[in-house]
């Protein structure tokens, strides 16, 4: 039953109340040495209200920022919470952001205490700290490794929990004092935009506008205590944020940390999420593994796997959305659940699956009906930061692969004739933090907020997305050209990664295309292919062919396309290495920045608009570690063939 | 209010005690006086003597054929010397023993690796603790009353290296199927399972590439560091030699030619001949 609404408008507040009315149930579990580790909600609060207690002493005071760098663990979660307990600001970041990306916000936000996982973190903030004067404290959960780290800003969560415990017991009631205190219109935490463009931008949201968008949530779905949800995604995401965060404290479920960041599969199968929040790409990468699974199977297993999916992307979502199916085809879906469907849901950890929610990016149709068929009651929303992600979600009975939904209640939207959306919801943020100019360019006078996303409401009254609104061009006949509407098309095939379309002021389209390694990988072996990397793979004539294949198949989509079918690709380039956030070419969301990869890969451009038939290129690439390095290659341009529009030929 | 800061964080609790006095290098551990062997007519190694003290990283170098492999060999029994004598932990012998040395605790990994492939990286690292396997057999396959308390004890020590080394993910995969560099790694992991006093390392980044190599390092360093274990190292890359070791012993047709910190060894002459291929 959700926590009602009324005096409970701040985080503290409503994780004094869970301790109370449910303090003997689990919060927070941990994967830890192999076991699940779980903490109750009594638990949970003794170690925020220790961890307040010690904060405070140590001088974090309210409205003061502090840094929460790691993967998702329940000490970083208590803190977040015993910040929000001092109306101090949480600011989480991105655990594999290098140190000198975290400098701007560190200066930005003057922060001073930062709570850390492990040592790898420990060692980034040491290392940015001439940079940033402000930070003076650093604790650090795990202490391995940093036995022999002497600096005097570093110390251990251990230490500061004990002492806030041991204060705790002469100043009792202090938490409970700093937690009434806490209003509605505090900030509750501060996430930094990944910024396609320019320096991140500070996203200050209000406890009331995250905890407005949860109860949203909680009701549409009728969310229980008995959810459970697998905590795996980055806390500095506002995806992680709200569906692990705030509904988690608004609802009072049940959310699991996974054990490492590639334990992901096996963990979510051994917890059984029934709440599951999953951005595209973490489900494309199950349908790519369950893809290669299925090659090696048998032929028997392969053929019943070909049969079986084929009939359910016909009858499996019509029977999700309560549609009438025919008797023949329901006892033909239910053989089909017997030997396929169940037995795939499990092995995917998504038997217990109730509601589970995509968002992020666009999702290729094929890959949401592929989940959709197996009887997964996945469904699309639409929502930003800036809003607590809450502005369009699908409602059960009325899902469509294309769109994302009806506006949520209490959301209005419209779309400007630029064909951007704008809206007004409670969930929206307050401001960018210290960039007024920002905040008033993103929010006008009458409070509508400027998505810089282009789309229009179908027939039926749910808003789709096409594409950013400054990214929608016209090629130079004047065709539409929406360049993210071509990439999600390609990117659907398995073996490709990433793709990138350009074609703006152009006479007709290109792109640049990523390989998917393990999957095209997996195809040159199976074929006897010797490759030493990928720059090596991607250089296969082989490979060209088959990416060759993927892009006419694409155009010959295009082709049934009245509006698009100008956009054809008619050349398309297999890049030499793969795209990067370390090289800044994705954002650290993994989307791509078409603007910067258009200047650094000018050259390939031009080449591929020049009709060249090779290119040299000589990039600079960055490893893992923050040392950089030349990658050279001579990449070959491949032309593709493109079809008559489908009017025409019913014409010809 | 109960706090968190104790439990549910079981780490290596015995490595950690142990460990605060981690990196006070201590007295010689393990002493080779003036061993020789040889196979036949050949001489592997001739009158060589050094010493290996409690918690240091000690690297052994030298081109190929030096001697470098049969050193580790002589030193967990596997080989037995000519002449000369081992002091292992206060006890004088003249050859080593290789069960005496693993019950002892000198563990080692190898350079072409010693693992079952067809064993998931668990059931690997559990064959390590075989040797303190106290319930018999019959107990053990039945897996009741004390086997089983044993096992859960075995298998919480053998989570907390996995742990270490960053391997949850493979947790239950066939170590046949894992990449080169992850296999090493468990191998490793094997060779702590024991919690060996001496760790001998043999050439633990033979055949990795830069990323391994440092990942290696890494764990090699925190080994040390976390558990106090004194390792014993072979290693072609200088390095990586160069950085992990607190001592350095060179070894070049079986005789060691020199011996002490990697930058008194840097400057050493002998080696410099030794490594350019000055004639003898």
């Amino acid at each position: 039953m959700p926590v009602q609404a009324g005096t409970l408008d701040t985080f503290p507040k409503l994780l004094l109340e869970h301790a109370r009315v449910r303090g003997a149930k689990p919060a927070i579990r941990e994967k830890d040495l192999g076991i699940w580790q779980t903490w109750t909600w009594s638990r949970l609060d003794g170690e925020v209200a220790a961890l307040a207690a010690g904060l405070a002493r140590a001088g974090l005071a309210r409205g003061a920022h502090i840094a929460v760098i790691g993967a998702n663990r329940p000490r970083l979660y208590a803190t977040l919470i015993a910040a929000q307990v001092l109306g101090a600001i949480p600011v989480p970041f991105y655990e594999d952001a290098a140190a000198q990306e975290m400098v701007y916000v560190f200066r930005d936000a003057e922060i001073a205490y930062a709570v850390v996982e492990d040592q790898e973190q420990a060692d980034k903030l040491l290392e940015i700290q001439p940079e940033c004067p402000a930070l003076r404290h650093v604790w650090y959960d795990d202490p391995r490794g940093l036995r022999n780290y002497h600096q005097p800003s570093l110390a251990s969560y251990a230490t500061l929990v004990d002492a806030g415990a041991a204060w705790l017991r002469d100043h009792p009631g202090f938490v409970e004092a700093e937690a009434a205190g806490s209003s509605g219109n505090d900030t509750a935490i501060m996430l930094y935009t990944s910024g396609t463009t320019g320096h991140p931008k500070g996203v200050v949201l209000t406890h009331e506008s995250l905890i407005a968008s949860s109860r949203a949530y909680a009701q549409l779905e009728a969310l229980t205590d008995e959810e459970e949800v697998l905590a795996y995604l980055p806390m500095a995401w506002i995806g992680q944020n709200v569906f692990s965060y705030a509904q988690w404290m608004v609802v009072g479920f049940r959310i699991n940390c996974v054990e490492s960041s590639q334990t992901v599969l096996t963990d979510m199968r051994e917890i059984g999420p029934t709440y599951y929040f999953a951005p595209p790409r973490v489900l494309e990468a199950l349908l790519t593994e369950v893809t290669i699974r299925m090659e090696d199977a048998g032929w028997a297993k392969r053929r019943l796997f070909r049969h079986f999916m084929a009939f359910a992307s016909r009858v499996g979502a019509r029977l999700l959305d309560g549609k009438p199916v025919g008797a023949l085809d329901r006892l033909h879906y239910a053989l089909g659940n017997l030997l396929m469907y169940a037995p795939l849901r499990n092995t995917l950890g998504m038997s217990r699956i109730r509601v589970a929610y995509t968002a992020g990016e666009a999702i290729g149709p094929d890959l949401f009906v592929f989940y959709r068929s197996l009887g997964v009651n996945l469904k699309q929303l639409y929502g930003s930061t800036e809003t607590s992600v809450m502005v369009c979600v699908q409602p059960d009975g009325a899902v469509k692969p294309d769109t994302v939904g009806p506006p949520m209640q209490g959301v209005e939207v419209r779309v400007l004739d630029s064909g951007e959306i704008v809206l007004r919801c409670p969930g929206l943020f307050r401001e960018y933090y210290k960039n007024p100019q920002a905040t008033a360019e993103a929010k006008d006078a009458q409070g509508w907020y400027h998505t810089g996303d282009a789309g229009y409401f179908d027939a039926a009254g749910q808003l789709k997305i096409i594409d950013r609104a400054k990214d929608v061009g016209k090629l130079s006949d004047g065709t539409l050209f929406a360049p993210k509407y071509l990439e999600n098309k390609l990117k659907f095939f398995p073996y490709i990664k990433e793709a990138v379309a350009f074609g703006d002021a152009r006479a007709h389209a290109c792109a640049m295309i990523n390989i998917d390694m393990p999957a095209v990988g997996d195809w040159a072996e199976r074929r006897g292919i010797p490759y030493s990397g990928y720059t090596d793979l991607a250089a296969k004539p082989q490979v060209r062919d088959l990416i060759r294949d993927c892009v006419e198949r694409v155009n010959a989509d295009l082709a049934r396309d009245p509006k698009l079918w100008g956009s054809q690709l008619r050349r398309f380039v297999i890049l030499h290495k793969e795209l990067d956030a370390d090289d800044g070419e994705l954002t650290r969301t993994r989307k791509v920045r078409r603007r910067f990869i258009a200047e650094k890969y000018a050259g390939i451009v031009e080449a591929l608009y020049s009709g060249a038939a090779v290119c040299a290129v000589d990039a600079q690439v960055r490893f893992e570690d923050g040392r950089t390095g030349n990658v050279r290659a001579e990449l070959a341009m491949h032309d593709a063939k493109a079809f008559a529009p489908e009017s025409a030929r019913a014409a010809a | 209010m109960a706090t968190l800061a104790e439990d549910a964080r079981p780490g290596l609790e015995e490595g950690h005690a142990s460990a605060s006095a981690a990196r006070d290098i201590g007295g010689p551990i393990l002493a080779l006086e003036g061993i020789s062997l040889a196979f036949g007519g050949v001489k592997a190694l001739s009158d060589v003597s050094f010493d290996v003290r409690e918690h240091e990283i000690r690297a052994i170098i030298g081109p190929n054929g030096a001697g470098k492999s049969s050193m580790l060999n002589v030193i967990n029994g596997v080989y037995r010397p000519n002449a000369g004598s081992i002091t292992f932990r206060g006890e004088r012998r003249a050859h080593m023993e290789p069960r005496r040395a693993a019950e002892r605790g000198i563990a080692r990994t190898f350079q072409s690796l010693a693992l079952f492939k067809g064993m998931s990286v668990l059931d690997n690292m559990l064959a390590g603790r075989n040797l303190m396997m106290k319930t018999n057999l019959l107990l053990q396959a039945l897996r009741i009353g004390p086997a089983l308390r044993e096992e859960i004890a075995h298998r919480k020590r053998v989570e907390a290296i996995i742990d270490f080394l960053e391997i949850q993910h493979v947790r239950k995969t066939p170590v046949g199927r894992l990449p080169y560099g992850l296999q090493k790694r468990v191998d490793l992991g094997r060779a702590l399972a024991a919690e060996p006093r001496v760790l001998l390392l043999d050439e633990p980044m033979a055949g990795m590439n830069v990323e391994e190599k440092q990942d290696m390092s890494r764990f090699v360093l925190d080994v040390n560091d976390e558990f106090g274990t004194t390792i014993v190292l072979i290693e072609h890359d200088m390095g990586v030699v160069m950085d992990l070791s607190d001592r350095v012993v060179v070894l070049d047709y079986g005789r060691k030619i020199a011996d002490g910190t990697p930058d008194e060894v840097r400057a050493s002459q002998a080696v410099i001949d030794a490594y350019l291929g000055v004639q003898h």
